[in-house]
């Protein structure tokens, strides 16, 4: 069992008062707050070894050296990824979805070749696809969604043949919270012979990773919603692809040798860092993946389940509300709308209460389109949330209700 | 009335509420009461960019006033806007490009100026800023 009350401790900015009352921040899967050993790793980097990484001799240079590349050792055992070199640091999933569509997409897909995406994807995971097809000619396929909010496997296994040469889909819905069957959609797509990049944004957090179970050819996720710093996110992607895969960025860092008539490239995974990196974020991103695992990925997942159990079941009561996206298979994440108030209207009154959720589109415009509303009130739960939170959202959307209709 | 007579009358409103929700419970009722905009200027180029809700701004010109009618789908920013109308509409272009808001500080509403995509009361002020100066120049060139 988790100790709710000492965990909350660990998270300083849940002492804020917003407006006047405290703060209820049911906005994790947009970012997740940061608890005090990440804060800390953060300060005592930058106050203690603070050196730019690589090359450097002197002992500040190794130690953050040594500090960076522990990082890419945790995240790969984090994933259960065979190789270190396997993990490639990025500024987050949305960089990550773009190196592999830039470098992969462009070396190896051509004219006619078809993309399969889902209605349920992220504009993240849309946007550099449809990029893709603008330069090489390349199809994009939907898969598309049942009115609960779970992809149509059949529809999927329709789509796919022997033009299928990419299927890049998310592990879990960011505005519904739908946990997709992403090891059977693999294996599907494989057996066409096509390569598959999952979004693990927000799967992260509240599911185990294993990308060798999964047999994904790629796999991206950030930090910053795994309670760890902005800007900071990784690639996972199988070694022997990622070697036949061309550079993304040019600069320092990714080069083995350099004249001017010609450039040979570093080894995997500089290859793929162009730059100094993130140091002081890829750090950090190792304690928010300790103190997580300290906790104990399972008991995180029961705890929230719980969460969503009960929201589900207080929120239902609700006259006049809906739940969007109703999957068996979900995370802590409920979007719904109510009728006759528009979601923004339900946030900016949440807001006067210290409650922060998430109103709008949530970046899956196309989503919203298909259930045919102009967007949702999400609230997502973390391992700081508290039932007594919930019983707050729901008095507050009474108040709503009261005020504005 | 001036501008900043019908701004200072706003604030003297403003100050009897003592709480939050007396005050939003006022501008929802703006929202309310605010004339529906015809369908017919329910279009497109109506529509205020940076607004996470879909504002409709309309202007015309009655006499040498300038008239604005909004509407939107959201209640709260639909109260937001009617308090400008109130403000700006009825007035010069050149009475409306110079005016000074300053009452959404005023009455504590700075908040929802901020450049957020929330509530777009900066993009809407811009806006009709922009109607104001189209309105000016078509009548200089007359």
């Amino acid at each position: 069992m988790l100790d709710i009350q000492k965990i909350r401790a660990d998270f300083p900015i849940l002492e804020e008062k917003i407006n006047g009352k405290d703060l209820v921040y049911f906005d994790n899967a947009a970012t997740t707050q940061k608890p005090l050993p990440v804060l800390n790793a953060l300060a005592n980097y930058y106050g203690h070894y603070n050196a730019n990484i690589h090359r450097g001799i002197h002992h500040l240079a190794e130690k953050a050296t040594s500090a960076f590349e522990a990082s890419r050792k945790t995240i790969q055992k984090f994933l259960n990824a065979k190789y270190t070199e396997e993990i490639i640091f990025t500024y987050g999933t949305t960089d990550g979805i773009n190196l592999v569509a830039q470098t992969y997409g462009r070396a190896f897909l051509k004219e006619g070749d078809e993309i399969i995406i889902s209605t349920m994807e992220h504009h993240s995971n849309i946007v550099p696809w449809q990029m893709l097809c603008e330069q090489n000619g390349c199809v994009l396929k939907v898969i598309p969604i049942n009115d609960n909010g779970e992809l149509i496997l059949e529809e999927y296994e329709k789509l796919l043949s022997e033009k299928t040469k990419f299927v890049s889909v998310v592990h879990v819905s960011n505005s519904l919270g739908t946990i997709n069957p992403v090891k059977y959609i693999i294996e599907k797509a494989h057996e066409v012979g096509a390569k598959v990049l999952i979004d693990g944004a927000q799967a992260t957090s509240h599911l185990n990773i294993d990308v060798q179970d999964l047999n994904t050819d790629f796999y991206v996720f950030s930090a910053h919603k795994l309670y760890g710093p902005t800007g900071m996110g990784a690639l996972y992607g199988k070694k022997e692809i990622l070697e036949a895969m061309p550079p993304y960025r040019g600069g320092g860092e990714m080069i083995k040798e350099v004249t001017f008539e010609k450039t040979t490239y570093n080894e995997l995974p500089y290859k793929f860092e162009a730059g100094t990196p993130n140091i002081a974020d890829v750090i950090a991103v190792k304690t928010a993946i300790e103190y997580i695992e300290e906790l104990g990925k399972e008991n995180v997942a029961a705890y929230e389940n719980e969460l969503l159990a009960y929201a589900t079941e207080q929120l239902s009561k609700i006259e006049g509300l809906k739940i969007i996206g109703q999957a068996k298979e979900k995370v802590s994440v409920i979007s719904f709308v109510i009728d006759g108030i528009h979601p923004q209207d339900i946030g900016v009154i949440l807001d006067q209460q210290g409650i922060a959720v998430r109103t709008g589109h949530h970046c899956t415009q196309p989503l919203m389109k298909r259930f045919g509303i102009p967007g949702t009130s999400r609230a997502s739960f973390a391992v700081y949330n508290t039932k007594e939170e919930i019983d707050k959202l729901v008095l507050g959307i009474e108040k709503v209700k009261k005020m504005v209709l | 009335m001036t501008i900043n007579e019908i701004q200072d009358e706003l604030i003297e409103e403003f100050e009897l509420f003592d709480d939050w929700e007396g005050k939003y419970e006022y501008i929802i009722d703006l929202g309310k009461k605010l004339p529906k905009l015809a369908d017919e200027h329910k279009t497109e180029e109506n529509i205020i960019k940076g607004c996470q809700s879909i504002v409709w701004l309309n202007a015309y010109l009655e006499g040498d006033k300038l008239i604005f009618e909004a509407d939107s789908e959201a209640i709260i920013v639909k109260g937001l806007v009617s308090m400008l109308l109130k403000v700006l509409s009825g007035h010069t272009p050149e009475e409306v490009l110079k005016a000074d808001l300053y009452f959404i500080n005023r009455v504590g509403l700075s908040s929802h100026l901020a450049q957020t995509r929330s509530n777009g009361l900066a993009s809407m002020v811009k806006q009709m800023k922009a109607f104001a100066l189209a309105f000016q120049l078509i009548e200089e060139n007359k």
